[in-house]
């Protein structure tokens, strides 16, 4: 008997081992060594030198801009996904027939895995002066820029993550149980007192969800910034790519990478503490 | 409400139909229409660093596709098997794996491989072997990370929704674990073996950032692409577009249609 398990246990570990090794050189020590580096000085060509130092950590306000940007665009971004994505979430979950859902749930979620490259590179075709601001001037407005303004990220930031929204908050809304929408309407209330206190609660812990994706990977964009903020708008994805291909600084490009690792890692600890917690919406929030 | 439905998929679907469009414009500028040609589709597909970043993405996406689906599809197994903490350590690593954000992959990966070269190319070139340099296998490498992620996920999910009464069935009926494995899992794995496959490959084939770290002096399509659209807008690059778009699009209903015949099947 103890020989037969022996046996299963090494068929287990052979069989994770391979993926454990990648784990553990590409994921966990590169990530080690990450944040080892952040506490060292720059080396005179440029890289690493061995040190401990608190430097790099007290630079980060030089990469303030990046940082300011990230973190205004991408909650702001966050917040306007999550308004344009609700509705037809709850056109998905509520409105639509069986039929039809399917497949306009797939439509929903077929650009979010084509190329971010081209469907950023479109947004330029657009909202560069050969697009919008060209057939703006037709109407009398000249002279109006989008192209490398904070309003172009944003668009792109709706543009880009909005599959990624509306599939959470369709989940949650889908999973309601239609009979409490007949019990509000059955106590006297009207459709938009039902939507106020039935509907719109339960379905938030999708919304918090979708946001919670969404914002970590908006605070991690590189390409939309580049492309649509046009290196006046960028983030802190754009400083990483500059301190370590153009400048060489490492040590303080891995304390800026860590720095925002961590402001992650904290909106995720506030996501479970705040919404997973709640056990019956645990089921909800993990699709 | 049909409306603003509408809207929506207007406004998610118009930008890819654009570029397409585009393609196929006479001029040199994407945005002024001036005729209908196919010129940009030739001239695309001869110009020879094209076609050679073209190649490289293709080894690059087909060598991840097949390692990261064969890695990942025998991890989630072994996970089956498992049970206490070290099981919720490889779940806290695949989530890692997909939540950190592509620049942090490419920085770290990029400064662990520098730190090992570093390491390791004195005593290689002290007994006259090669120096470890960055290349397509350092690419491949740092793709399958993020992928085997993906399709340990595809892959649980699928044996979640399993009938273990089929199992139980054929160890009953005295069948081998192994023949058990190739007679009744791996059957019903496929479709989702497939998908992961498919989509492997096409996250792969799109990667920019991780790429842009890792890849030393080669080019693959997404970077020929990126420093392209940097210098300017121009119906070659909605010529490569348009042909990327239509392949991924492809390959991707393909995906959404095994990962569908699966949930049928349950």
């Amino acid at each position: 008997m103890s020989s037969t398990s022996s046996r299963s246990r090494i068929v287990t570990a052979l069989l994770v081992g391979p993926a454990g090794l990648f784990f553990f050189f590409l994921l966990i020590l590169p990530l080690i060594v990450v944040i080892i580096y952040s506490f060292g000085a720059r080396a005179e060509a440029g890289g690493y030198a061995p040190a401990f130092t608190f430097a790099n950590y007290a630079n980060l306000p030089a990469r303030g801009r990046a940082f300011f940007n990230t973190l205004t665009l991408a909650p702001f971004g966050t917040l306007l996904t999550a308004l344009f994505a609700y509705p037809l979430a709850y056109f998905l979950a509520v409105k639509a027939n069986e039929k039809q859902r399917t497949l306009l749930l797939v439509l929903v979620i077929v650009p979010f895995w084509t190329s971010q490259l081209l469907r950023y590179y479109a947004w330029i075709m657009i909202l560069g002066a050969k697009g919008i601001p060209n057939w703006l001037s037709f109407i009398g407005l000249a002279d109006v820029r989008i192209l490398n303004t904070p309003g172009a990220v944003l668009i792109g930031a709706v543009y880009g993550f909005l599959p990624l929204m509306i599939l959470p908050i369709y989940v949650s809304l889908e999973k309601l149980d239609k009979r409490l929408l007949e019990a509000s309407a059955d106590l006297g209330a009207d459709a938009s007192r039902t939507f106020r206190q039935v509907t719109l609660p339960l379905s938030l812990p999708g919304v918090a969800t979708g946001s919670m994706l969404v914002f970590i990977l908006l605070m991690g964009e590189y390409i939309l910034p580049s492309f649509l903020g046009g290196g006046k708008v960028f983030f802190i994805g754009n400083a990483l790519v500059d301190l370590f291909l153009q400048s060489r600084n490492w040590p303080f490009g891995a304390a800026v990478s860590t720095a925002m690792v961590a402001i992650m890692f904290v909106t995720i600890a506030l996501y479970m503490r705040f919404v997973l917690s709640r056990g019956d919406v645990r089921r909800a929030a993990l699709v | 409400m049909r409306v603003y439905a509408a809207f929506i998929y207007v406004f998610l679907y118009a930008p890819i139909a654009l570029i397409v469009v585009f393609s196929f414009n006479a001029g040199h500028y994407a945005m002024d229409w001036q005729g209908f040609s196919v010129e940009w589709y030739g001239k695309a597909f001869a110009n020879p660093i094209l076609t050679k970043a073209l190649v490289t993405s293709l080894i690059v996406a087909s060598s991840t596709a097949v390692i990261a689906t064969v890695v990942g599809t025998l991890c989630a197994l072994g996970l089956e098997r498992m049970k206490g903490w070290l099981r919720q350590l490889f779940d806290a690593l695949i989530y890692i794996a997909i939540m950190v954000p592509g620049v942090v992959i490419g920085i770290s990966t990029l400064i662990a491989f520098v730190t090992v070269f570093d390491a390791v190319n004195p005593a290689l070139e002290a007994i006259g072997i090669a120096r470890l340099q960055m290349g397509l296998w350092t690419v491949i490498a740092a793709h399958v990370l993020f992928n085997l992620a993906v399709v340990v996920l595809i892959i649980r999910a699928r044996l979640a929704g399993m009938d273990r009464s089929l199992v139980e069935a054929s160890e009953d009926l005295y069948a081998t674990p192994f023949a058990t494995f190739r007679q009744v899992v791996l059957p019903a794995l496929m479709p989702s073996l497939l998908a992961g496959l498919l989509l492997s490959f096409t996250f792969s084939f799109e990667d920019f950032i991780i790429t842009f770290f890792v890849a030393g002096p080669n080019t693959t399509l997404p970077i020929y692409m990126y420093s392209s659209i940097r210098r300017g807008v121009t119906p070659e690059i909605n010529a490569i577009g348009s042909t990327v778009l239509v392949s991924s699009l492809t390959l991707l209903m393909l995906a959404q249609f095994l990962l569908r015949a699966r949930t049928k099947a349950r």
